[in-house]
């Protein structure tokens, strides 16, 4: 208990020029909105980012003639094979990104060769 | 730390045998085969305390991922090392290595050679099987089967016997389906079927792969789409042990006369099924990955006693 104690006091001597503190605690939120913006602003319209062993978007919606383009943000490798072997990537190692361009109308369901219970869809207008 | 694997309480063996299985966690596991039926000698790296392998013993290594180098161990060569140094000062010297797959992380030459060079250094034959890190180059599982597929079926597969043992390498890690698991395929199943044909029902089976056969946890992809299909046509012998990696954690069930067990990493944990918003690498502080990956034994006895899984620390 007194070892409690002791670390509670000390806890209070660190944070003890609370001047600090007080503007970080006011800038904290604006901070993290920013934070969340360029997170959000990263993702390209057209990207399909790998996180967790999850596509997201799951689904993802474009024009004729768009480039789609994979990003694998885990640090296990991932690909991106279509079910009816329009297109495959090879084995995107951690950040490596894949694209390729529909230049035709339909839906293209896609998963990753390695885990396929990892799936996504693409679906072409 | 004890964990019981509530499941498989006060089933036991059905058998008179005993079937015990050691483990340590950042080796392998050390099995020996005694009137037909595998069970372990002790631990390594203290096996001096067990008494002295009758007939023969093998090891299982897992998952040593060669080339990976991300937070959850940025060395996974030198534990790999540390883990061959353990096998190197056994005093009993197992007659060979079953390597469960993911040799590599990335199947790149250079991990293949280096992986090749540490498992050299052990002196003992390595049967190998492909994990789906071993066939990501360019030509799809061509630069494993060129070094590992000599006098072997399809993308890798093949059986072999020694004392008195028949042992089948199965590949699950290839054309596998959107939506599916593992998956061995029908070329693969058929020629499961003729390697067993004349088999007689008291051959002691030890059928290895790398992806677990039984499905273990579907939504993180634990399991072989069709891994029923060869597990039923194993129900007939008296004894069988299926040993697999791929999920980087001990896992053993027992049903009727088969044996299920999943071997450790010697590279980085994953995290146990759904505790984790995937089935990515476990980080845990540098200080805490030998403790990790440290001393456990997995033990099933005969009777009533439960099945345990027993983690003892190197740390």
């Amino acid at each position: 208990m007194q070892t409690l104690m002791n670390q509670l006091r000390l806890a209070t001597l660190r944070f003890a020029p609370g001047r600090a503190v007080l503007v970080a605690m006011l800038l904290g939120p604006l901070v993290g909105a920013f934070v969340a913006y360029g997170a959000i602003a990263a993702q390209e319209p057209n990207e399909v980012v790998i996180d967790n062993f999850t596509f997201g978007p799951p689904e993802l919606t474009v024009a004729v003639g768009t480039t789609v383009k994979w990003v694998n943000h885990d640090d296990i490798p991932h690909n991106v094979v279509n079910k009816d072997k329009v297109f495959r990537s090879k084995a995107l190692d951690t950040d490596d990104s894949f694209s390729f361009t529909f230049a035709s109308a339909g839906t293209f369901d896609y998963f990753c060769g390695l885990h396929p219970h990892m799936q996504g869809k693409v679906i072409v207008k | 730390m004890a964990n019981e694997g509530p499941d498989d309480r006060k089933k036991g063996l059905g058998r008179r045998e005993v079937l015990e299985c050691m483990v340590w966690a950042g080796t392998g596991v050390l099995w020996t085969i005694s009137g037909g039926v595998p069970h372990s000698v002790g631990l390594i790296g203290e096996a001096a305390a067990a008494a002295p392998a009758k007939g023969f013993t093998f090891l299982q290594m897992s998952d040593s991922h060669i080339g990976f180098d991300k937070a959850a161990n940025p060395d996974a060569l030198g534990t790999l090392r540390e883990a061959v140094a353990k096998v190197k000062a056994m005093p009993t010297k197992p007659s060979f290595i079953i390597h469960t797959g993911d040799i590599t992380h990335l199947s790149k030459p250079a991990e293949f050679d280096n992986a090749d060079k540490v498992f050299g250094e052990t002196g003992l034959q390595t049967h190998w099987v492909p994990g789906e890190h071993d066939i990501i180059d360019e030509e799809r599982g061509k630069a494993y089967l060129e070094r590992y597929g000599k006098g072997s079926k399809g993308a890798g597969w093949y059986s072999f016997d020694d004392h008195g043992v028949h042992f089948i390498g199965l590949v699950n890690v290839v054309d596998l389906k959107g939506g599916g698991l593992g998956n061995l395929g029908a070329e693969q199943l058929a020629w499961l079927e003729a390697d067993l044909k004349d088999k007689s029902a008291s051959t002691p089976i030890v059928v290895f792969s790398h992806i677990p056969l039984y499905v273990l946890y579907k939504d993180w992809g634990w399991g072989t789409e069709d891994g029923q299909r060869a597990l039923d046509m194993l129900k007939r012998f008296g004894s069988v042990t299926v040993l697999n990696g791929h999920i980087h954690q001990l896992a053993q069930k027992v049903e009727g006369n088969m044996t299920f067990h999943t071997a450790l990493s010697t590279a980085f944990p994953q995290p146990t099924p759904g505790s984790a918003p995937s089935p990515g690498p476990q980080v845990v502080p540098a200080d805490q990955l030998r403790s990790k990956l440290g001393l456990s034994t997995v033990t099933v006895v005969q009777g009533n006693k439960p099945l345990a899984i027993i983690d003892n620390t190197l740390a």
